[in-house]
């Protein structure tokens, strides 16, 4: 197929009054991992669930693997796997049931004990659903996600809510797939997950995308310059931070100056000098490397975390 | 395996394991059985018999609880969400869970009935091919009314609230606590606009006057007529994700569930002799020299 496995154009959804979805526009090729970022309520979800055929859009047009979800769903389901956000199974199946159960919906499919196998439960596999960790839950919902071999997998912030370690224990299982050449659309709001796991990015925000290409090419797209955060004892005039030696842009964030420098060293000294000339002190400083965050941060004037 | 057949299978699978289940559909019928068999009517076999009616009609009438129950606990937790993105459909799920409910409600009617004719000493059962018709339509009847209320309710709380608001006057109304016989006369007609009194009337005509399927047809087909509208109405109204809003057209849907008793009703009060027939079987049973008795005739 040469056509894109995911097609999105121009997609509106309103819930009353509220634009969640304000044209939203992207492809996604076979075997590529794509990523839609932002902050919660940037309608990544809602991108995501008009895919699947679980609502309809208000506007615009989507077609998946060359079907169109509203008209043609029932063709879609079979094509599609998918890990939800907020979503859950009985308390008292237990986890090779659960396979089971979801493999019999569907014309092709893996088998539940390869599933197993793979996703490291073959120890749980007789354990009631309500007595797995939240690792070993989304450990399933990722194999249920694969259980009819899906044509393209659609994993809704399948690492919110996990500590760290089992995040990447997540993103192990993420990375086999994608060595695979499996096709999916995943959505997060954590920067990290964004650029070691997807091929492209679209940075979302109020229902738009904002930026969209590699990880590489939107960081270097914020100019491949470190961020300096730095927290001052008195308020400081954006412009005065901008005229210091190697600052690209200065601007104040929540309370913190964020400055992107492509010389931090001299950038620094220029600052402790500037700050002493004026009789302000530095309460903290930080040096990051670039980041989408940056990105972030350039296109909205916020931060992406929460 | 098609969906819908998996979906049954689980549905029964997860039940049996519901502590709330056991007590629901097998623990307190029973408990109503010996209520009713033991001191209502005193162990004297033709009034076990004439009890066996109501003590089926609960348990057949209470699957709307269990049914609305577990449906709105699957939307609201999100388990109907992880269905919605699979190819199973609302129908697959709504008739999965009628059937489950219909296969786990069988037992114990043939409990309560093997009790009433071995430790009770009832003369003879009625007839049992009726009995049999009507657990099936009541069960699947009743079952789809919860599930209407499960799609016209937001939460467990609503959901609860409601099932009491239907099941006081269905229970009290019915002749399924008290005869119906046995109330004033107003009551009586008012009894008659209720599908739960077709069915406690039938169950007795059933099992204590021997009725046959064609001298019950008017409740079956009443019963079974509601059975296919409030199935086809909780099918329309049944909804996977539990934040999307109830549309304003849902209630009218759900008060057409009403409208086959209201104009049965209307019929059965100038025209019809089941309370009749509901008051016949309530004298026979202070006269028990009366030789005209099916259950007597049998012996």
């Amino acid at each position: 197929m040469a056509n894109p496995v995911l097609q999105v154009e121009n997609l509106v959804k309103r819930y009353g009054d509220v634009e969640a979805v304000r044209g939203v526009s992207f492809n996604v090729e076979e075997g590529e991992v794509f990523g839609l970022l932002g902050p919660n309520g940037a309608g990544k979800t809602t991108t995501v669930e008009i895919l699947e055929g679980l609502r309809d859009p208000d506007g615009g047009s989507v077609s998946v693997c060359g079907l169109d979800p509203q008209r043609e769903s029932e063709a879609l389901k079979h094509e599609i796997g998918a890990a939800l956000q907020s979503t859950s199974l009985p308390d008292k199946l237990r986890v090779m049931e659960a396979l089971r159960l979801f493999a019999s919906f569907y014309k092709r499919g893996r088998k539940p004990e390869e599933l197993l196998k793979r996703f490291g439960l073959e120890e749980k596999r007789n354990t009631f659903y309500n007595q797995l960790s939240g690792g070993q839950k989304q450990r399933l919902a990722l194999a249920m996600a694969l259980v009819n071999d899906p044509k393209v997998i659609f994993l809704d912030e399948p690492t919110a809510g996990l500590d760290p370690q089992v995040r990447r224990e997540i993103y192990d299982v993420i990375e086999e797939l994608r060595r695979e050449k499996k096709t999916i659309l995943m959505t997060t709001h954590y920067i990290e997950e964004a650029e070691r796991l997807c091929d492209r990015v679209a940075i979302v925000d109020f229902g738009k995308v904002i930026a969209l290409g590699t990880p590489r090419e939107l960081k270097a797209h914020s100019g491949g310059a470190t961020r300096i955060e730095v927290r001052l004892s008195k308020p400081e005039s954006n412009g005065a931070l901008t005229n210091l030696e190697g600052v690209a842009d200065a601007r104040e964030v929540d309370g913190t100056y964020v400055l992107h420098s492509k010389r931090p060293p001299q950038t620094i000294v220029s600052l402790v000098k500037h700050l002493e000339a004026g009789g302000n002190e530095l309460v903290s400083l930080e040096i990051a490397t670039p980041s989408l965050e940056d990105v972030f941060i350039e296109m909205t004037g916020r931060r992406l975390r929460d | 395996m098609s969906n819908f057949a998996s979906l049954t299978r689980t549905r029964i699978l997860l039940a049996l394991r519901n502590k709330m289940f056991f007590f629901f559909s097998v623990v307190f019928p029973l408990g109503m059985f010996f209520l009713y068999a033991g001191i209502f009517a005193r162990s004297n076999p033709r009034a076990v018999s004439y009890f066996l009616g109501p003590v089926i009609a609960f348990n057949v009438m209470g699957s709307f609880w269990g049914l609305s129950a577990t449906l709105v606990m699957f939307r609201e937790q999100g388990i109907l969400r992880r269905f919605h993105v699979t190819p199973v459909t609302a129908t697959d799920m709504l008739a999965s869970s009628l059937l489950a409910n219909y296969v786990l409600t069988l037992p114990t009617v043939s409990v309560e009935v093997f009790l009433a004719r071995f430790i009770f000493h009832v003369p003879s059962l009625g007839n049992l091919f009726s009995l049999a018709v009507l657990v099936t339509v009541g069960t699947v009847s009743f079952g789809s009314l919860g599930l209407v209320v499960a799609s016209v309710t937001n939460t467990m709380q609503e959901t609860q609230v409601l099932n009491q608001i239907i099941w006081l006057p269905l229970i009290f109304l019915s002749g399924a606590t008290f005869p119906l016989a046995y109330l004033p006369n107003s009551v009586q007609h008012v009894g008659l606009f209720l599908p739960a009194t077709y069915l406690v009337t039938a169950l007795q005509g059933a099992l204590y006057q021997s009725f046959s399927v064609s001298q019950l047809m008017v409740q079956i087909l009443a019963l079974a007529v509601w059975a296919i509208l409030t199935f086809f109405v909780a099918a329309q109204l049944f909804r996977w994700e539990p934040e999307v809003k109830i549309p304003r057209k849902a209630k009218l849907w759900a008060l057409a569930t009403a409208l086959p008793f209201f104009l049965l009703g209307a019929w059965e009060n100038t025209n019809g002799d089941i309370l009749k027939q509901a008051q016949a079987a309530f004298h026979s049973l202070e006269r028990p020299s009366n030789s005209d008795q099916p259950s007597k005739t049998a012996r």
